[in-house]
């Protein structure tokens, strides 16, 4: 079932001297269920098409359709309510909240949507179970390594019940372990819970284990397969 | 949720949320206090006036008013004064003769207010018998006892048994003159008021200008239990003697209307004193802002998670302006209780400024303040820390809403 729809998205910083087209014309679905990687070299649009997706950037022009509805045509306040209650993310830099602890951390977005604190405490621990860190929720992410901070943050990013999460280079930062580790979690995650990854990489370790491969060069794609 | 986030946000940089602290908390620490000492100081200056000489309440002849001429008397006083003294609020009375005058020594001559004082009645008005710095408060058995204040003792080059001559003009308009034997010296707080003012014995001075003592008076002081009963006393004494009053036998005058400079000195030193700590808030509001939009800078990459994950623009303005008004009151509550402990430390053991007495008795202020404010200022100053720390937020807020989510998230710290 199609979830994403993108129409002829384009994005163009015209900020300086020359125009730069960062997405040119692209027009991509993605299904429910799916664990997709947009790949390509630095500065081919990778990051500029998932934040187009995630609502987080204005298209120059193109429609990004989600579950029939057209992201853009919505008001900016919209927009932002529509991330709260629809899509999950997870960033390179895993920006969790330093003075919150894990559990606080993954309880926050819950707490934006006004969930009851009694679903949040259950929901919490569920997913602090399923990314394998449920004995480390009382700990501060400085007290993490990175690896375990990456599971925090893909907790926080299910904890909203999101329709799909867009994670933008999350295993950048990571070792190998940490990342084949936070992998098979996000795999199992796809499989279990049906939870849609969108990922923007360059990290062959993500590739592998992507079932469809988006290609990007110069804001095209340029390469549409499944793995 | 958000209030938890904003208090261990104050704390994050703990050293430079203390230092913002310590600076608002002794910068109000300083504006607050120097609100009290110079509070201190007006209050003394009106206490040091009411209980020298003038009291809370005074009644003369409204004709006496206009040029101070003694013919113009309060007729049979005493029924006055006893009346006066019915009220539960007056402490004491004092019926006066007062009469301008010249002084005069061998040396030179001044120009002084007499006082004509029934001794021992005066002695419960005010308080010129205790400030006596040499000889004694009348009380000798020479005949025309003087007691005169220490700067115009040094004016006319006079000291204790000299002779001065008071010439003063009778009620009939003549001049004339008698020999007065100083008795005692005093000094006040105030030496404009030593100067100026010259003690004698009811009788010598009504005898000198042919005033029937028994009878007349040119002056009744009132003293009251306490100086905030003056407007209630006031109101009651005109309700009293409403039929003099409109008849106009007696005009009642309290201490603001007899001394308005007093009054004035009080109220613009309060006002001024509430500007100079405006001034310290909004410096101290800089300071807020900078430390605020170095917060936020800090953190651009976690506030572009916030907004990208759906927080709203109305919940991030609220979390800085609640971190904000936290950093701001912490600082606040720690300044107040310090400026509370100073001032109620040194509104009890005073502050000796006799380094600097003759200056400021010129002034006609005590040598030794006694800081003081009420405690509506503690809550009204606290009303204004808590304004600035919103005033303060708007901009490091605004700085943070126009952030772009998309860039913030991948901000290189």
């Amino acid at each position: 079932m199609e979830i994403i729809k993108t129409v002829n998205l384009q994005k163009t910083y015209a900020e300086s001297a020359v125009p730069v087209r960062a997405v040119n014309d692209i027009s991509v679905s993605f299904d429910a269920g799916e664990f997709t990687a947009i790949v390509g070299p630095s500065g081919c649009g990778k990051t500029t098409l998932l934040n187009l997706i995630g609502g987080l950037d204005n298209p120059t022009s193109g429609e990004v359709i989600i579950d029939g509805m057209n992201l853009y045509s919505l008001k900016p306040k919209e927009i932002t309510d529509f991330r709260l209650k629809n899509i999950g993310f997870v960033f390179q830099a895993y920006n969790l909240i330093p003075v919150l602890s894990a559990k606080e951390n993954v309880e926050f977005i819950m707490n934006l949507q006004g969930v009851p604190k009694k679903e949040r405490d259950e929901r919490v621990e569920k997913l602090l179970e399923q990314v394998g860190l449920k004995d480390q929720m009382n700990r501060r992410p400085g007290e993490l390594s990175g690896g375990q901070q990456q599971r925090i943050a893909v907790a926080r990013a299910l904890a909203a019940n999101p329709k799909f999460v867009l994670a933008d280079e999350p295993t950048a930062n990571l070792d190998s372990a940490s990342t084949n580790n936070l992998l098979d979690i996000m795999l199992k995650l796809n499989e279990t819970e049906n939870t849609t990854f969108i990922f923007a990489t360059h990290d062959s370790r993500v590739m592998k284990k992507a079932r469809r491969l988006i290609e990007l060069d110069d804001g095209k794609v340029i390469a549409d397969k499944t793995n | 949720m958000i209030l938890s986030i904003a208090w261990k946000n104050v704390w994050r940089n703990k050293w430079r949320s203390l230092i913002v602290i310590g600076a608002i908390s002794l910068g109000l620490l300083g504006g607050i206090f120097y609100l009290a000492f110079t509070k201190g100081m007006a209050q003394q200056q009106i206490n040091t006036a009411i209980h020298s000489y003038i009291a809370n309440i005074q009644l003369h002849n409204p004709k006496y008013l206009i040029n101070g001429e003694s013919k113009y008397a309060i007729p049979s006083y005493r029924k006055i004064v006893d009346k006066i003294k019915e009220l539960p609020e007056v402490q004491a009375v004092g019926a006066r003769a007062v009469s301008q005058a010249m002084a005069s020594s061998a040396v030179t001559g001044a120009g002084v207010m007499i006082n004509g004082v029934d001794v021992e009645e005066e002695k419960e008005v005010s308080n010129i018998y205790s400030k006596i710095v040499d000889g004694g408060y009348f009380g000798t058995k020479m005949k025309n006892q003087a007691v005169i204040g220490k700067k115009l003792a040094d004016k006319l080059n006079v000291r204790i048994h000299s002779k001065i001559v008071i010439t003063v003009q009778t009620l009939s308009g003549d001049i004339t003159y008698g020999a007065f034997r100083i008795a005692g010296i005093y000094k006040t707080d105030n030496s404009a008021f030593d100067v100026s003012n010259v003690f004698v014995e009811k009788k010598a001075l009504a005898d000198l200008i042919g005033m029937d003592y028994q009878n007349e008076t040119t002056e009744i002081a009132v003293l009251l239990k306490h100086n905030n009963m003056t407007g209630e006393v006031l109101k009651k004494l005109k309700n009293i003697f409403a039929e003099k009053i409109k008849n106009g036998e007696i005009v009642i005058r309290p201490w603001n209307k007899i001394q308005p400079v007093l009054e004035m000195l009080n109220n613009m030193t309060i006002q001024f004193s509430f500007f100079f700590v405006m001034i310290i808030l909004t410096a101290l509001s800089f300071g807020i802002i900078n430390t605020m939009l170095m917060a936020i800078m800090e953190r651009t990459r976690e506030i572009g998670m916030l907004m990208a994950i759906g927080m709203s623009r109305m919940r991030l303005f609220f979390m800085i302006l609640i971190e904000t008004v936290f950093l701001s009151v912490t600082g606040g509550a720690a300044g107040l209780f310090l400026s509370w402990l100073a001032i109620t430390i040194t509104g009890k053991t005073g502050i000796d400024l006799s380094a600097v007495a003759e200056g400021l008795n010129s002034l006609g202020y005590g040598s030794f303040v006694y800081p003081e404010i009420e405690p509506e200022f503690y809550f009204m100053i606290g009303g204004l820390v808590i304004v600035t720390a919103l005033l303060a937020s708007v901009y490091p807020a605004r700085r943070a809403l126009k952030m772009n989510p998309a860039e913030a998230v991948r901000h290189e710290a």
